[in-house]
């Protein structure tokens, strides 16, 4: 018995997100009395530093060559480590690539698994795992009853905290199996954390009039070290870019802090950010169902509230 | 080409969620069902798009009760050519993908697509249980999809960006946002959905591996705090030293 934790490198490097599964599986493993190892599939840099998150040991299978994604091949790989060190609870990031693998990773160890949880695993009585649901109106139990099990954590689950030492890495060579997939082109943007892992996230909506107004926008997200998003009109008209369109058919985020910016708050939009730790409403309508939703509010127009917020977070991080 | 489209019913977003039997159950009771919107509007009709431009044929599938025969006759009238239901309401993903793969495992579809995830439960497991089930590449998050024999180009979201893959089917695709517009079914489709033929099938697996045995409602909010828009002093300092998220 033992936990293996798949950890993502893109472009050779582990994102928060991987420690925060390394986290994740270690303390899953110290709940079960045992041991948590770290996988890690083609280039990256710093490997043993999944033992500051708690993990004994870490895998890097075929350290030197750039490993493409295809779910297949990567599935293949990653249970014939799991079947190796015996391990019976897989933990994943509950990334495009994570949730592509889970489930495939369920169907080849016989496992039962959950995508996106929200919290460590009820190890007490039985194995429950609880994630969100019903776009953040209600939270289930899920119980796994098979002895295999797959979960993949949903982004800000838990703080990963370095306190551990770096952990001895193994490097072994498992060439990936051919398959019919071939990644031909990736697309992304320098710089900028994503939204599914962002901490810091300001959002507007059509209160905003027009794409060129969204200076004041990026400004505060600037000043903040927040990533930007946008209500789906705003995607639909072309004002901001379809990726960062959030709700309910856009991406699910649940970062620290979610700013609204002249968002009414329909049910479709909150479904994608409702999970967030604090949200703030800055709308000029004071009867916006955002303010039935958000812990701060701030009722006035937003082109003199957003740019005095910017100053204001300015001061605070001069004081 | 032949192309099977997985269908599911979920509550509308806008619904009341409530629970019964001592919150271990979802309450459908008076909530309205529709079809889940990646499924219709991008899945279903970016593969009806492709049987248009090449021939062949769209079978729309559901793996659920007769009750979503309603769902089904929608898929049909929107256009697919005909439709498999098969009897059992699946308690967790695996026994939708189990069924879904023992139907496909006869036939010769050169495609299986679905909705990149459920809106009720956004498992997003179902498509990679059915290409692992078959041995078949799966992409998912599939936001363009370009066919030309054999081989298809497909654009898939990933985190900050998109990836462009190419795959030689058949192939697994979970369909995202940009994949297609969706259709309104129109009045001759309607009364065309009526004769459509629509197989029902017995479920060749039916034990989950995993019970939804419990739901909780998330923690109430406390109610919103108003600021005045001359203080964001007074919001920064509530960020910074109540909430502590800044
Ligand atoms: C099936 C379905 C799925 C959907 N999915 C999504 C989704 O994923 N994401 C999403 O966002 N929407 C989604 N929608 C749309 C959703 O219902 C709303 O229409 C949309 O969220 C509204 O966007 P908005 O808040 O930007 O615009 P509006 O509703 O027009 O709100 C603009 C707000 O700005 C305020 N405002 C205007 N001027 C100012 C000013 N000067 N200062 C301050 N405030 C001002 C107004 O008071 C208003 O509250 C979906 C709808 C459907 C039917
Ligand atoms: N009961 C079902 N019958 C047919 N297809 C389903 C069913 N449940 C889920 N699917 C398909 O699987 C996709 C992903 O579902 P999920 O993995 O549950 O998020 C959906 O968008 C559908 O295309």
């Amino acid at each position: 018995m033992s936990v293996l934790v798949y950890v993502e490198s893109p472009k050779g490097h582990i994102k928060k997100t991987g420690n925060e599964v390394v986290s994740y599986g270690s303390r899953l493993a110290a709940s079960l009395g045992t041991q948590c190892v770290a996988l890690l599939i083609g280039k990256a840099d710093d490997a043993a530093s999944c033992g500051l998150y708690g993990a004994s040991k870490v895998i890097h299978a075929n350290p030197s060559s750039e490993a493409e994604f295809d779910s297949q091949s990567f599935t293949a790989l990653i249970s014939e480590v799991a079947q190796k060190e015996g391990a019976d609870h897989i933990i994943l990031s509950n990334t495009a690539n994570g949730k592509a693998l889970t489930g495939r990773l369920a169907i080849r160890l016989n496992a039962g698994d959950v995508t996106g949880a929200n919290a460590l695993p009820e190890t007490s009585s039985g194995f429950i795992v609880s994630k969100s649901v019903f776009s953040g109106k209600a939270v289930v139990k899920y119980s796994i009853e098979t002895p295999v099990k797959v979960i993949s954590v949903m982004g800000n689950t838990l703080q990963p905290q370095a306190s551990g030492s770096p952990a001895p890495v193994e490097t072994v060579d498992m060439p990936l199996k051919a398959t019919k997939l071939k990644v031909i082109e990736r697309k992304t943007s320098e710089g900028i954390v994503p939204l599914p892992e962002a901490e810091l996230v300001v959002s507007a909506g059509r209160g905003m009039k027009g794409p060129e107004n969204w200076g004041i926008v990026e400004e505060l997200a600037t000043v903040l070290g927040a990533t930007t998003s946008c209500s789906r009109p705003v995607a639909d008209s072309g004002w901001r870019p379809h990726h960062e369109h959030v709700g309910q058919t856009g991406v699910a985020i649940r970062p620290n802090l979610y700013i609204a910016i002249g968002i009414s708050g329909a049910i479709q939009h909150l479904a994608g950010v409702n999970n967030s730790k604090v949200m703030v409403a800055i709308n000029k309508d004071p009867e916006a169902p955002f303010f039935k939703a958000a812990d701060y509010g701030v009722v006035g127009d937003l082109f003199e509230v957003v740019p005095r917020l910017t100053e204001a977070i300015r001061r605070l991080k001069h004081s | 080409m032949n192309i099977l489209v997985c269908i599911s019913k979920t509550p509308d977003t806008t619904s009341r969620i409530s629970f019964r039997a001592g919150d271990t159950e979802y309450n459908p009771d008076g909530i309205t069902f529709i079809m889940n919107p990646y499924d219709e509007w991008y899945a279903l009709v970016r593969a009806i798009e492709l049987v248009e431009q090449n021939g062949g044929n769209v079978t729309a599938i559901n793996v659920g009760p007769a009750a979503n025969d309603i769902i089904i006759r929608k898929a049909l009238a929107i256009g697919a050519n005909d439709a498999v239901r098969i009897d059992i309401d699946p308690a967790d993903a695996y026994v939708t993908a189990a069924n879904i793969a023992g139907h496909a495992r006869s036939k010769n579809y050169d495609l299986i697509m679905l909705g990149k995830e459920t809106i009720d439960y956004n498992g997003s497991e179902t498509g990679a249980m059915i290409a692992e089930m078959l041995d078949l590449p799966f992409v998912s998050y599939a936001s363009a999809l370009q066919v030309s024999g054999n081989m298809s180009t497909v654009t898939r979201d990933i985190e900050g960006g998109v990836e462009v893959c190419q795959v030689e089917g058949p192939f697994v695709l979970s369909a995202a946002k940009g994949m297609a517009e969706q259709r309104i079914p129109n009045m001759k489709g309607i009364m065309m959905a009526k004769t459509k033929p629509l197989a029902v099938e017995v479920a060749s697996v039916q034990n989950p591996r995993v019970k939804a045995n419990k739901y909780v409602l998330p923690p109430a909010k406390s109610g919103v705090k108003l600021i005045s828009p001359d203080n964001m002093d007074e919001l920064v300092r509530l960020l910074h030293e109540e909430a502590k998220v800044i």
